[in-house]
This record gives C-alpha cells, structure tokens and sequence, in this order.
C-alpha cells in the first residue's frame, strides 16, 4: 500500500523538487503529512493475465532476462499483480506528467568537440577486445532456446506450437 | 485455359515498365483480345484494375555538425576505430544527455524547408532493442511528439525510362531528431561481432512521408530532390555512399480504389539506383505472390545488391516490441518564436532566426525560372541541379542574352563541359562576357550544338583569342549549305538502305538514327533542328 503515496505525487502534477522546496511547508500541498491508508477491494482489479510459453519466450527476448526456475515466474506474476494497484487510482481528467523537469527548458549546448580520443578508457570495461574493436556476440540473431521443462507445472504451451 | 491467361498477363507485366503508358496500353490491348475471344468469368477477373505499387519512405539525414547529438565526441567519417566515442556514448554509468544546438537549428532549417508545422514544444522518448552497436540499450527518438509534423514537398519525377519531367508533390508526416547507431562487423566464420562506436550517437533527422510514391522512380526522384535540399540548407552533406543518407521503404500493392495491402519494410537502402530497383523488384514480388493467391508478410527486408533482389531479414508483428517511454533525463525541447520569449543568454533556437536564414528553396527558383525567363521546366530542373540557375540569371539581366539561347548552351554545352574538365559550378573558366558572346553566337545560329564543346573547351583554354578568331581557326562555323548537306544525306541514305526501308515501314526511330550518321559525317557541323527536318523530308519522298 505503501507505492500509492509513492505514485500519487506523480499522477497529481506534483514534482519533488517543489515539494522539498516551497510545498513541503504550505498546507495546501496535495501530499498529505503523514501516510494514508486506503483500503484496496483486490477483486475490483483486473485479474492477473495467463501468461504461456510463447509470452514467457517473449519477455524473455525483450528483457533480457531468463526465467530460470518455477520462483521467477511466480515473482512476475506477483509483480504483475502489484503493478495492477494502479487501476485503483482515479486519473480521470489527470494529464500525465513525463518528468518532476516537465516545466523547465532543455538546455543546449554549442555544436563543438568537447570529449572523445579516450580509446583506453572506453576499451578498458570491454570483456574482450580485437584490435580496436569490441568484441560482441553476433547480432540479431534470436536467443537461444532452451527446454522450459522446469516451468511446465506452471505454464501453459501455446496452442499454436507446431 | 485460367492458368495460362494468368500466365500471359503476367509475362506482359514484367517486361514492360510498370508505370508508364506504355503499359497501361499494352495491358489494355491485351485484355481487349482476350475479352474478344473468350468471354467467361476468369476474363472478367483479368480485366480488373491494375495492381499498383504504393510506397512510403523513411528517410534517415545524418545531420552535419561537428560533434554527436548528445555528447561532445566529433563526428568524422572514417576515424579511427572507438576514437570518437564519449562516455555517454559508450553508455557509462552516470552519463547524461545534452542537446547538440545545432542539430535542433538544423532539424528546424529542414522542417522550414519542407514547409512543416513546427512543434515549438517537442520531447524525447527511448526506443528500447538490445543490438551491441546500441550500448544504452535503448535509441532516443522523438516518438509521441516529434519536432515538426505535416509539411509537404514538391519535387521532380524524372522517369527513367523516357525523359518524361513533371512536377509532383508528397506529404511529410514528421521529423523527428534521434541518435545514430554504432556499427558492427559480422564474421559468420568466427560467431562474434566486432563493434565500432565512432557512429554511435551522431544526429539523425528522419523523415516520414506518406504513402504517396507509386513506383521505384517516383521514390527515387522524391529523394534526389529531398538531398538536394538538405545539401543546399547545409542540414546533411548527402554523401549516400558514405552512410550519410539513408532510405526505409515501405512497400504495398493494391488495386486502385480498394484499400491498402499489406507492406514491407526494405531497410537501409543507400543510392538512387538501389532505390528503384528494390522498389520494383518488391513491387513485382508481391504482385506475383497475390496473382498466385498468396499473402504478403508483413516483414522488414534487405536489398541484395548483388542479386537485385529483396531478402527477408526479420518478421515483425509480435517479436518486435520497442517498449516506447519518456526519456527522463531530456526536459522538453523549446522551439521559441521570437526573441521576446527568450529569457537570459542561454542557448535557445529562434524560429524567425532560422527563417531569415532560408535561402530560396530549389523548387521556388525552378519556378522563378519558368515563369520570369519562360525557359522550360526540363531546362529549369537542369539549371537548378547544376547550380547554374545563378550564372544563368546573370547572362540575361546583366549581359542581354536570350533566356532560350542561354538555358540551352548551359544546359546542353556548358554543364557536360564543366563535368568533362572536373570543374565546379562556382569555377568560372570562361569570363561572363566571353560566355555571353558564345550564347549570342549560338542564338543567331552561326554554329551548331556539337561545335559548342569544341568552342568552350578551346576558349576557356585561349582566354586571349576572341570566339571569332577560334572559330575560323577550328573552322567551326556551320554550315548552311543544303546542297552539301542533302549531299551527306543522300550519301547516308545509299549506304543505310535497311534503315530507310524500316522507317517508311513505321520505324520512327531511325530517323534519329540516320541523323546522327550524317552529322557525324559533317562534323557536327549542322544545326540538329535543320538537320531533322531536312532528313524527314528526304525520307518521305
């Protein structure tokens, strides 16, 4: 319940360097002092969604990340459950705020050589380097497969799978 | 009976050109014989409207500047491998973006050019795929709100089968601001890649049309004209062989009036030519497949330049999921009208600044040409391209020549000799008055086209000599005579009696044929008007 409060400042407009700044101290500030509790009814968010195979590969190949064991799945199912808390919220009429910097002005910079020439530092994170290379996997090429044995108690095949 | 039809319709359309009349009159003699001789359902069906190609572009402008978009690291073509790399660009922990100021001026130089509607508040979104020449991980874009939207250009097809010219106009959906990529090197043998981040974060602008191209040529034609623009606003250096101009193109076909197919994408496509032969050829391909009842996959595809061909590189659809979000660490970008707005010193990119900056735009001086000096709109287009319109104007105003005596020499003459001796425009080997005598001898029809060359050649190496002691000199006056002339004719027409027989058979062609053998014989001494109009008459004797 604790991420409401957390979500509320930024759904409302108000950024955190006002807060700390002018706000913290007016009383019409619409971050309340002391943490608000509200009460949840869970089953008036959508359910969490089925989540098979064929979406688990996807993730996967998006994130970057592998879903090593049984654990990893059920923690992403609950994640996707806690993210849903937000449809708790109201933002009705509300314009989505980007950044707390939404108001100020990027600023620019002259068109002029500032940085670079610095091989050594930037080849020195490198794993492994050829000549002045990084050396990487090959590129877009799919991840590979591997059996999802493990996650079979837990997830379905897709229908589609020939 | 069905199959072979298909079979002969098809054949029809792959040899002749997609896109002009010629065939949509082949096509259209042709179902009229089969409608003649066979009226059953399958004919029905082949008398539909044509198939028709319909493209949108994507165009990526490397932006000319000195350093990246976001970082201080110089953007030279061909530096040494990982040296114009800055931290941000590597991606190192803690770096932030800053904005190249110079990019923005040209983004907006361009969306001016392209008669856009500037967005005076625009942001910046990351555009997430992992390839290890994107080191973030992520690509900043402009996705939700680019920095201008809706213009339109006007540009020149030029059809290459046929010398056809004419004027045409494509929507621009957007142009957005983003960071190039790094390169790789792929080594099947060895299975790894070898990364060069030299690239990696230089300032891009793309541009977004509408589907409004029909064919290799018009997507080609559109594009010459886009660089010329970007080169002449100083936005790009248009250096396609370099990879400073790149080209996505989106590919459908249907019947017209029926809504659209379903496109491919072909990616990454880096000269004129290439541009119209993977259009074609990707226009051919899914005709073929829907004429055989098959569906065109929605897919990103490369031209293989080799093959002349389009190859599947990935399908979309599901896999590709680029998980758009705003980029935190960029405040908007502010475009301001004018200085009022402007509120201390600080770095700021002004819109009226900008515009008073604009130079007049290629397509604005082509027409200045048409209307003010009546030359025509081929003679415009050449002028414009070969940066000569200036020159031009100059002989008229200033040195009283005749705009079709001037158009034609510099168009016709003086551009190919500046070409052939690898001189530029702005080098002015002959003097304005020497040029403006040369087009004042050629517009009183004292020598021919061919005798030109030799004129300018030998003028602009004997500044000295007047073009009255260089012609008499190289005896280049021409000749006037039609008794000599009919001569050579005559003489052509002995020795080419197949050509003669052709031409009165309905072979028009060989009456150009039979005209260049004689002026050749002449030594080009002979004006090609009169020289034509003298053959036609001995041939249809």
């Amino acid at each position: 319940m604790k991420y409401l409060i957390f979500f509320n400042s930024f759904l409302y407009k108000v950024p955190f360097f006002q807060i700390s700044s002018i706000k913290l101290f007016s009383t019409k500030s619409k971050v309340p002092d002391k943490p608000v509790w509200d009460k949840i009814d869970f089953n008036s968010l959508p359910k969490v969604p089925e989540i098979d195979l064929e979406l688990v590969e996807q993730l996967e190949r998006i994130s970057l990340v592998e879903f090593n064991n049984e654990e990893g799945y059920i923690s992403l199912q609950n994640a996707v459950r806690s993210a849903n808390l937000l449809h708790a919220i109201n933002t009705e009429g509300v314009e989505p705020l980007d950044s707390v910097l939404e108001e100020r002005e990027l600023w620019l910079r002259e068109d002029k050589v500032t940085e670079g020439n610095c091989l050594k530092e930037i080849l020195s994170n490198a794993t492994k380097v050829e000549e002045q290379y990084f050396v990487a996997p090959p590129g877009n090429i799919p991840m590979k497969q591997r059996g999802k044995h493990f996650l079979k108690s837990v997830v379905k095949e897709p229908e589609t799978s020939s | 009976m069905a199959a072979s039809l298909t079979q002969q319709t098809k054949e029809c359309i792959f040899k002749t050109c997609l896109f002009c009349n010629l065939f949509h009159k082949t096509i259209a003699t042709r179902s009229m014989n089969i409608k003649r001789s066979h009226i059953s359902a399958t004919v029905q069906k082949e008398v539909q409207p044509e198939w028709q190609g319909v493209i949108g572009l994507e165009i990526h402008a490397q932006i000319k500047t000195l350093s990246k978009l976001f970082s201080g690291a110089a953007t030279i073509y061909d530096a040494n491998t990982n040296t114009q790399v800055a931290f941000f660009d590597a991606a190192l922990p803690g770096t932030l973006p800053v904005l190249n100021q110079k990019c923005v001026q040209a983004g907006v130089m361009t969306a001016l050019a392209l008669g856009c509607d500037i967005n005076l508040v625009s942001k910046f979104d990351r555009k997430h795929y992992f390839y290890a020449d994107m080191p973030a991980g992520y690509q900043i874009t402009q996705y939700r709100k680019p920095l201008a939207v809706n213009g339109r250009m006007t540009y020149m097809f030029q059809c290459s089968h046929n010398n056809k010219i004419e004027r045409r106009s494509a929507q621009i959906l957007q142009i957005q601001l983003e960071q190039d990529s790094g390169k790789s090197l792929h080594d099947p043998a060895v299975g790894y890649s070898l990364i060069d981040l030299n690239r990696a974060g230089i300032g891009l602008m793309e541009i977004v049309t509408a589907p409004d191209f029909t064919s290799g040529d018009d997507a080609a034609s559109f594009v010459k004209d886009l660089r010329d623009i970007l080169i002449d606003i100083g936005a790009c250096d248009g250096k396609m062989a370099e990879g400073s101009l790149r080209v996505d193109a989106n590919i459908s076909v249907h019947r017209p009036g029926e809504p659209l197919g379903i496109r491919s994408e072909v990616k990454n496509i880096n000269s004129f030519r290439n541009i119209r032969l993977a259009v074609d050829y990707e226009i051919r391909r899914q005709i073929q497949l829907l004429e055989s009842g098959e569906q065109v996959v929605n897919e990103t595809r490369s031209f293989d330049i080799q093959d002349g061909e389009t190859v599947t590189m990935r399908e979309k659809e599901k896999v590709l999921d680029y998980r758009f979000l705003p980029e935190p660490n960029l405040p908007p970008l502010v475009i301001h009208k004018d200085r009022s707005s402007v509120k201390s010193s600080q770095n700021v990119v002004v819109l009226e600044e900008v515009k008073s900056v604009l130079k007049e735009l290629p397509d604005e001086k082509r027409k200045r040409l048409e209307t003010k000096y009546n030359i025509s709109l081929k003679n415009s287009v050449i002028l414009v391209r070969a940066n000569l319109a200036e020159l031009f104007e100059k002989l008229v105003e200033h040195h009283s020549c005749d705009p079709a005596a001037a158009s034609s020499v510099l168009r016709n003459s003086y551009a190919p000799f500046l070409d052939k001796a690898k001189l530029n425009s702005t080098d002015r080997p002959i003097s304005d008055d020497g040029l403006a005598e040369i087009i004042n001898i050629y517009g009183r029809g004292e020598i021919s086209e061919t005798s030109l060359g030799i004129l300018l050649r030998e003028k602009s190496e004997n500044i000295h000599l007047s073009c009255k002691e260089i012609m008499d000199k190289n005896n280049l006056c021409i000749l006037n005579d039609e008794l000599l002339i009919n001569a050579a004719i005559d003489d052509v027409c002995e020795r080419n009696p197949k050509a003669v027989k052709a031409y009165k058979k309905g072979k028009t062609n060989q009456l150009e044929i039979l005209s260049t053998k004689v002026k050749k014989k002449l030594d080009g001494k002979v004006a090609s008007g009169k020289l034509y109009q003298l053959v036609k008459e001995k041939l249809q004797k």
